[in-house]
């Protein structure tokens, strides 16, 4: 398992390495930070746009992989991911951001996952009946919905209900309430509140497709003959269902986990900026917008690293769960 | 959906447990009949293919119904409610917001289609010459399908986009399919794998065959069911990546109107003027999800281990499991469990590329 294991991380290294160039790449060359730095009003002179491109790293006339090289150097020897079109360091804005968005992603992503695989083996154990109809129907209208749409339906329900009521009933903007009072408890609950909107937006959309595929799985485990044997053999049907059944039905599911962390983190990136909470993917289209080309590769950074990390985890489970994958 | 649409047709099976699985086509005189049959048995199919048609005939008929223009604004009704001269009433400008929304509709349509169109394409290319080659041909294509499944095809849409001001919406097209094939690839790559081996394609190669022959003429007609379900599905997918994107101003640009800058202009005037916004929505979730529906209907009908045609070995099994004896489900299930083999992990695959494809939008 170890030397599975070790084969997948270096092969993901070196997809992190030449997704990571990939991106620094596209950046330098789509983005225009000389047009940024000559918009500016009073226009400054052009020896000044010259020394200002060349110490942020941005200089469009230096060759791509010489810059690429003076980022790489600067991130391995000092951690350093390069400053921002604003003359601050990038790593400032990155630390402050990334748990905002760790908090959405991960506590979004494993909910959808956990209520996907629990709602789906539990409607193919009750295949055809009205709760299994319902949860079809229901996860079919959650697929065919948008991310940013599931969010901004969230967001405008909740300004319904708080014009319904008179006060915020469920916050729908920010990550916390500002200048708020009161010990940790409160803190945490406030954090809570505000955590709910966000995450259920992303949440919702993991459920419906895992619940479908789980249903799938967990359909075709249903009939197998392994599952009678452990019934014969006097297990509960719960306890079959739960050690046998579910087991074998999460295995194919792993690899899912890990392509759909990536459509989790757009989604992310849509829902930070409708609920405007200051994240990753709100910093994201901010850069794009600014041409700033060294944070927008912070966050091509970050979501290579996330989704690398997320598969690599799939790869764990995998190998956890099924014997065969080891040898 | 797959659930409703067995259920319903259920009463119709023969419920003795020792009858034989009854198909509910009359003679099976050609594989194209017993599909088109399957399909039109699932009536979610149907509906679904009865919804597409009516938004398309919306699309590109609905600007012949109405007087106005989607782009010039009637300076007497601003922010009007709908009424029998604005169907879906005006916006902030006074533009009539039923014409915006077809001309929006017919453009989310036409980038749909394509991209699926693309990509699909691009795909089975890929995914065929990787699994039939193999070697260093099969692992160079899918360390570049991995690399581009780890590069947020998101970021890098949003990064390129506005320099392609110029191009307009097909280059958007190009670029939204460039992004949607990784996953399908790999699937019709294992498809191809064990396709390989099979006796018609080992006996065209000994006849030899060329490589690229071989691909089109016995490969791709063997994976064309999961291709076009997946291309099915594939619609849906980029007719929600593309008003995404649109939404946040990274796709189809101002002078022109898709379902996604509808949305953007009307968010903020949604919880006050619900029209704004609301009928883009509805009209852009009904479609996705009719295309849905068919995609689903399709995976019954092309795909004899799915789910809809395993349907009378089910039933039977859930009765014999009532009743008494066990032995009949058993041998149903080892029979079917054999034939299921070969394209189990085809279809398991579809329905995952399918899910996948959605968490992009």
């Amino acid at each position: 398992m170890l030397r599975y294991l070790t084969k997948r991380f270096a092969y993901y290294a070196v997809l992190l390495v030449a997704a990571v160039f990939l991106a620094y790449a596209l950046a330098g060359a789509a983005l225009q930070p000389r047009v940024y730095f000559e918009a500016k009003v009073p226009r400054p002179a052009a020896a000044s746009v010259e020394r200002q491109l060349t110490d942020l790293n941005l200089n469009d006339r230096t060759p791509v992989v010489e810059r690429f090289g003076h980022w790489a150097g600067d991130l391995l020897l000092h951690g350093d991911l390069g400053r921002t079109i604003h003359d601050t360091p990038v790593m400032d804005d990155f630390r402050r951001r990334v748990w905002v968005s760790l908090r959405l992603l991960l506590i979004g992503s494993l909910l959808g996952m956990v209520l996907g695989v629990a709602a789906g083996a539990w409607s193919a154990v009750r295949q055809y009946r009205i709760s299994d109809r319902l949860l079809t129907v229901l996860s079919f209208v959650l697929l065919s919905t948008p991310v940013f749409l599931v969010a901004l339906f969230l967001k405008n329900g909740a300004i319904a209900a708080k014009d319904a009521v008179g006060h915020e009933v469920v916050p729908f903007t920010g990550y916390e309430t500002p200048g708020l009072s009161g010990g940790l408890g409160a803190h945490l609950a406030d954090w809570a509140l505000h955590l709910l909107l966000p995450t259920l937006s992303l949440a919702l959309g993991g459920l419906a497709t895992y619940s479908r595929y789980q249903r799938g799985t967990m359909l075709d485990v249903l009939g197998a003959d392994y599952l009678r044997t452990a019934e014969a053999k006097g297990l509960t049907r719960g306890r079959a269902l739960v050690k046998h059944g579910l087991r074998t039905a999460v295995i194919p599911m792993s690899t899912m986990f890990a392509y759909s962390f990536l459509g989790i983190f757009t989604g992310a990136a849509f829902t930070e900026t409708i609920f405007g909470w200051h994240g990753m993917g709100e910093w994201f289209i901010q850069s794009v917008n600014e041409q700033d080309v060294n944070a927008v590769v912070a966050v091509n950074l970050f979501a290579a690293v996330v989704v690398l990390a997320s598969g690599f985890l799939a790869d764990t489970l995998h190998a956890a769960l099924d014997p065969r994958v080891r040898s | 959906m797959t659930a409703v649409i067995a259920e319903s047709a259920g009463p119709a099976e023969p419920a003795g447990p020792g009858s034989p699985a009854a198909p509910a086509v009359p003679g099976p005189t050609g594989r194209g009949r017993i599909v088109l049959a399957r399909l039109l048995a699932a009536r979610w199919a149907v509906v679904g293919a009865v919804i597409v048609l009516l938004l398309f005939l919306l699309a590109f008929g609905g600007g012949f119904l109405t007087p106005w223009d989607y782009a010039t604004p009637d300076y007497g009704a601003l922010r009007q409610p709908p009424s029998g001269t604005h169907w879906f009433g005006t916006n902030g400008v006074g533009q009539d917001v039923f014409a915006q929304t077809v001309r929006g509709l017919q453009k989310s349509l036409v980038i749909g289609l394509l991209v699926a169109l693309f990509s699909t394409v691009l795909a089975s290319l890929v995914g065929a010459c990787a699994g039939y080659f193999g070697g260093w041909t099969d692992r160079l294509l899918m360390f570049l399908v991995d690399l581009m499944l780890v590069f947020p095809s998101f970021l890098v849409i949003t990064i390129v986009s506005p320099r392609l001001k110029g191009a307009g919406w097909l280059a958007f097209v190009l670029l939204l399919a460039l992004f949607n094939w990784m996953i399908t690839a790999r699937v019709v790559r294992s498809m191809t794998i064990s396709l390989r081996e099979r006796e018609f394609v080992r006996a065209a190669q000994f006849m030899g065959v060329r490589p690229l022959r071989i691909i089109s003429r016995h490969i791709l007609p063997n994976v064309a069911s999961f291709l076009i379900i997946d291309a099915t599905i594939a619609v849906g997918g980029a007719v929600m990546s593309e008003t995404a994107l649109s939404y946040f101003g990274f796709g189809v640009k101002a002078p022109d109107v898709s379902l996604g800058t509808l949305l953007a202009a009307g968010t903020s005037e949604a919880p006050v003027f619900p029209w704004l916004f609301y009928f883009a929505a509805g009209l852009l979730v009904l479609f996705v999800l009719a295309v849905n529906l068919i995609g689903d209907g399709l995976r019954d009908a092309l795909d004899p281990t799915s789910e809809g045609a395993r349907r009378p070995r089910r039933s039977r099994r859930s009765r014999t499991r009532a009743g008494a004896g066990a032995s009949a489900g058993a041998s149903a299930g080892a029979s079917a469990g054999a034939s299921a083999s070969a394209s189990a992990s085809a279809s398991a695959s579809a329905s995952a590329s399918a899910t996948t494809k959605r968490t992009s939008a």
